[in-house]
């Protein structure tokens, strides 16, 4: 495939790296010279100077042939104007945009950024889950059906202990996957399995219902 | 006459931000002007009556707290293209503000965005057309 990147800072080298590796085709788009210059040095003729959001430099980088455009320069309102200009005057199938704030995530989608990766979430979702004590992890987003996996620790204190799943107030929109007990062992969540202290619960939800879920996995 | 009084936000204290703000005053409007830079509200008059709010104009929790969901209407005439872009979007598409204008420099950009359905002033393409009528006139 044929992709262009715009911002050729730490987050568009890797990519970039990376990208090739894969075997694509790729191409950076850059405003300062001296970082086009080393991206050249080190992973050959592939940056070209110019700024990712005016029409003229992503006509000469070739965009109307272009698979995908994803932008991650530092700053949301570039990445995003380079998405917009690529999809609607060149229609660029895909585009993606990195996003530092994450309120940005719901604007780029309804603007029809197809893709908005919030470099600040994934972080603190990563630490959230090194955290031992928090009650809820994020595990993973499925972003166009609105659900996502969610890990709940069980507490040695809490009130749900030696309770059934059947005798669980679950919401409607969660379902229970997998527990792991303190040992690792994983068992079923059957409607007769028996909630222990430091089980570890994986659950579908909706991030709506995600709070009554914990509520009623852990009581209140 | 006399004007319907309407909450104007300005975004960007620039000259013509801070001009806009003046003569929007004058006439007796709501007027909050947004800036990410405190030393541009110099430019306003000392006889300003409305507000001057210090945050960047992209985040929506500060255009909330500059009153976005009560304005009339919203006009982004910061320095940056894709700055106003961006404003001018979150005013017209998540706070869903009735009159949204922007300011982009780039011709090809005003032209894209209009067409996206934002009410854009190209300064470029407007100021080049007045001298091209002086100097052919």
């Amino acid at each position: 495939m044929y992709m262009i990147v715009v911002g050729g800072g730490r987050v568009g080298y890797y990519l970039t790296k990376a990208l090739l590796d894969e075997g694509h085709e790729v191409l950076v788009i850059e405003k300062e010279a001296a970082i086009c210059e080393n991206i050249c040095d080190e992973l050959g003729s592939i940056a070209l100077r110019g700024d990712g959001c005016e029409a003229a430099t992503l006509a000469e980088a070739g965009t109307g042939r272009a698979d995908m455009l994803i932008a991650v320069t530092g700053d949301d309102e570039d990445n995003l104007v380079a998405c917009q200009v690529a999809k609607h005057k060149f229609n660029v199938p895909r585009t993606i945009a990195r996003i530092r704030n994450p309120q940005n995530e719901a604007l780029f989608n309804k603007l029809g950024i197809d893709v908005a990766v919030s470099s600040t979430n994934i972080i603190l979702e990563n630490i959230e889950e090194e955290v031992p004590t928090h009650p809820l992890t994020h595990l993973l987003t499925l972003r166009d059906k609105g659900l996502e996996i969610v890990e709940v620790k069980i507490p040695p204190e809490s009130i749900t202990i030696g309770k059934s799943v059947r005798e669980l107030s679950l919401p409607e929109e969660s379902k229970l996957v997998l527990i792991i007990s303190k040992m690792g062992r994983p068992r079923m969540p059957t409607a007769q399995a028996i909630l222990q202290a430091g089980d570890q619960i994986i659950a579908l939800t909706t991030p709506e219902t995600e709070e009554a879920l914990r509520t009623a996995l852990r009581g209140a | 006459m006399r004007v319907r009084t309407m909450k104007v936000i300005i975004l960007g204290c620039g000259r013509v931000g801070a001009q806009l703000a003046a003569l929007l005053d004058g006439d007796g409007h709501q007027v909050t002007v947004l800036d990410r830079d405190s030393y541009s509200f110099r430019r306003l008059s000392p006889n300003f009556n409305g507000t001057a709010l210090l945050g960047h104009g992209i985040r929506q929790d500060v255009l909330k707290r500059a009153g976005i969901e009560e304005a009339d209407v919203f006009v982004a005439v910061t320095e940056g293209d894709n700055r106003n872009v961006m404003a001018a979007q979150i005013a017209k598409h998540i706070f869903n503000v009735p009159k949204v204008i922007c300011r982009i420099y780039d011709p090809i950009r005003q032209e894209l965005y209009q067409t996206l359905g934002l009410e854009t002033i190209c300064p470029t393409t407007v100021f080049a057309q007045l001298l091209r009528e002086k100097v052919e006139g």
